[in-house]
């Protein structure tokens, strides 16, 4: 932390130091997350803080690290697991669909999973293979769940302590390459941030721009850029992908009759789908131009030295923008 | 051959009942031994009648128990109160002693969710039994985390079958057991077939049981079709796992002598001479016998018992049949804590799809 101000990453490791000193029964665990503080150094410090018997270095099994929190959440812990990249957390993926999701309604709400899995994801920082994927639409599709991004340190600190408070599980996915960049001041005073609702970073006008994760940069720029063309663009960071705050956005959509939305995701069946389709029931006949949704190809990221063409940039925004404003 | 592990196996009965050597203490306590064979009883008239109630379409599909009721009333005498049961699918004769009511698994069964729910304080931490196979090993390894980092002296008690051994799930269970020294106990009721697969070609070690030794901790065998071998190995088991010597993997050897479920036809994969043989072990015979021989049970107490538990068990299925059927807002209701207000027109078409469907307008 320097000036006061804390990247996205200080501000994860803020919120965990926070949630641990408040309620005993919250424990960390993963991979590499004790001693080492995690390989992004998310956990840094809290072992020191806390002790071993809270935070927790795991063998090197995902599948376990998914089945062990659903049998200490039904226990009444509050265990924090770090999957240490998106990549690897398929191999738990059982234990979200068809346990932590579904405890509580198989159970009438007799047993419950309080759980939070961390993940970082996304392209943008030049990793290995399977270090970069953006697989937020699988989770979303599990009912039960809630799925989480953050985009700035005061989301990711806000709404990380909100997951942790919730009763039901929630997997909250870091974007990398926000990690650290542009720290910003915060203030550690425990604050939540609402689950289940979007943030308006900028209000406009003319156009609204929906986005989510690291493009939300790209798209704050892009609204930048057409401000300096006269045009006003409302920006919203939907933040939580599950469930889609879906009255703002459609609020937004209502003002501006025109929408693009931007996600690092592939685009067939990504979250923008479920958006856009969304808001089409909703705002159709108010709509001046068809919805544009400026994404990833349907490829896998590809290894890094072409990985920019897998992300959308500026210009693929404004191109779309374009359209949409020039829409008869 | 290099595989080779010498594991404790553990037999007192001969399959006709006859005593094979020195008995520990606790069995001259014959009152145990009617309460052990009482639960057999009862499980078994329990099980037949689950399965009837199938063949006549009152419950859905069914997993019978038949032939491994020694395995379910060991555990579940073995138990503790404040332990956790985190059971497989085959499991009505632990679940039974755990307090859990014949209805709330007739209802499972049954259809509806209010059958994982259970009423008994004694089973109200106990997990609902878990379908996909061996994913329930690693809850309760997360279960005896949680009794491992609060200090608690509670064990987690996991059964499964043999097939379960095969998956990850149930290995990266043992390693993680291994690894944190968890009170855990898993209980591995080797009933020869998943399904059609048969326990020869399911895994290539000689034992299920020594899959424990890889992992850094105890496993033996048992005779699972012995009442008085299983309580005394699950005895020993969960005394050690509550003491801090680490977890247990016990292997029960048993028969499925029924189907699968109540899906499955087990005549198209295994022979009949081999199911008859198997019924010549079969623990509820096997353990009258002995009592029988012992001078503590007679025709008149059989005819007694089986009298009693049926009244029980058909109080159960009257139960469940008064039991109707939950509100459509049920199965959204229990989704999250509270149902998101983002997802409020959801819950509203759900109601006016029901409404729909009975013609009933009060939802409209």
């Amino acid at each position: 932390m320097s000036n006061g101000k804390v990247t996205l990453l200080e501000a994860v490791n803020l919120a965990l130091h926070r949630a641990m000193s408040e309620d005993e029964n919250v424990i960390v665990l993963g991979e590499d997350v004790g001693v080492n503080g995690g390989v992004f150094r998310a956990t840094q410090g809290l072992r020191d803080s806390f002790g071993f018997k809270r935070v927790i270095d795991s063998p090197l099994a995902e599948t376990m690290l998914g089945g062990l929190v659903v049998g200490m959440a039904a226990q009444g812990l509050k265990p924090v697991v770090e999957i240490q990249f998106m990549g690897f957390i398929y191999a738990a993926m059982e234990h979200l669909v068809s346990h932590a999701s579904r405890m509580r309604n198989r159970t009438r709400g007799r047993i419950t999973c309080p759980m939070v899995m961390r993940t970082p994801m996304g392209a943008g920082i030049r990793a290995p293979e399977h270090h970069s994927e953006s697989t937020e639409a699988l989770f979303a599709h599990i009912p039960g769940l809630r799925v989480v991004i953050p985009s700035s340190p005061a989301r990711a600190y806000g709404l990380l302590l909100a997951a942790i408070d919730d009763p039901d599980p929630v997997v909250f996915l870091e974007p990398t390459r926000l990690y650290r960049m542009n720290p910003q001041p915060l203030l550690d005073d425990g604050k939540r941030l609402p689950l289940d609702s979007c943030f308006t970073l900028r209000e406009g006008s003319d156009i609204t721009l929906i986005s989510w994760g690291a493009s939300v940069m790209e798209t704050l720029q892009a609204a930048t850029a057409l401000a300096e063309r006269g045009v006003s663009a409302e920006v919203i960071d939907v933040a939580s992908i599950k469930p889609l705050d879906l009255d703002t956005m459609e609020a937004s959509v209502r003002k501006t009759g025109r929408c693009v939305i931007v996600h690092e995701a592939p685009r067939s069946c990504g979250v923008g789908a479920e958006i856009a389709a969304s808001l089409y029931e909703r705002v159709l006949l108010e709509l001046q131009a068809p919805i544009q949704r400026v994404t990833a190809p349907d490829i896998p990221p590809p290894l890094y030295r072409l990985e920019s063409l897998y992300m959308p940039n500026v210009e693929d925004i404004l191109q779309a923008c374009d359209n949409v404003l020039h829409f008869a | 051959m290099l595989h080779k592990v010498e594991l404790p196996y553990t037999r007192f009965l001969s399959p006709d009942g006859q005593l094979l050597g020195e008995l520990p203490a606790w069995a001259d306590d014959f009152n145990l031994l009617t309460r052990l064979y009482r639960q057999m009883v009862l499980t078994r008239l329990f099980d037949q009648k689950a399965v009837a109630l199938q063949r006549t379409g009152r419950i859905g599909t069914y997993a019978p128990t038949l032939g491994q009721e020694a395995i379910g009333v060991a555990v579940g005498s073995v138990m503790h109160a404040e332990d956790v049961l985190i059971p497989y699918y085959r499991d009505t004769a632990v679940q039974l002693m755990r307090g859990v009511r014949m209805e709330e698994i007739l209802l499972y069964w049954g259809g509806d969710e209010r059958g994982s729910d259970f009423a008994e304080p004694a089973a109200a931490q106990d997990f609902p039994i878990c379908v996909p196979i061996a994913t329930q090993a690693l809850h309760a390894c997360g279960v005896a985390s949680a009794f491992k980092i609060r200090g608690e002296h509670r064990v987690a008690v996991t059964t499964c079958g043999d097939g379960a051994t095969s998956k990850g799930d149930f290995l990266e269970a043992l390693n993680v057991a291994g690894a944190w020294q968890l009170p855990v106990v898993f209980v591995v009721n080797n009933n020869q077939w998943a399904i059609s697969v048969p326990r020869r070609i399911q895994c290539g070690a000689p034992t299920l049981a020594q899959k424990a030794i890889g992992a850094g901790f105890h496993g033996e065998q048992v005779d699972g079709n012995d009442m008085l071998a299983v309580y005394d190995r699950v005895h020993v088991a969960l005394d050690r796992a509550r003491h801090g010597k680490g977890p247990v993997l016990l292997e029960c050897l048993s028969y499925r002598l029924g189907d699968h479920t109540t899906a499955d036809d087990a005549t198209r994969y295994r022979s009949a001479d081999e199911v008859k043989q198997a019924w010549l072990e079969e623990p509820v015979k096997r353990l009258q016998r002995f009592m029988v021989d012992q001078g503590v049970w007679d025709e008149g107490r059989e005819q007694a018992l089986i009298s009693e538990c049926q009244g029980l068990v058909q109080r159960a299925v009257d139960n469940f049949e008064a039991a109707g059927t939950q509100a459509p807002e049920s199965i959204i209701d229990h989704v999250y804590a509270q149902w998101p207000a983002s997802l409020a027109g959801q819950r509203e078409e759900l109601l006016e799809r029901a409404a729909r469907r009975t013609g009933d307008a009060s939802h409209e």
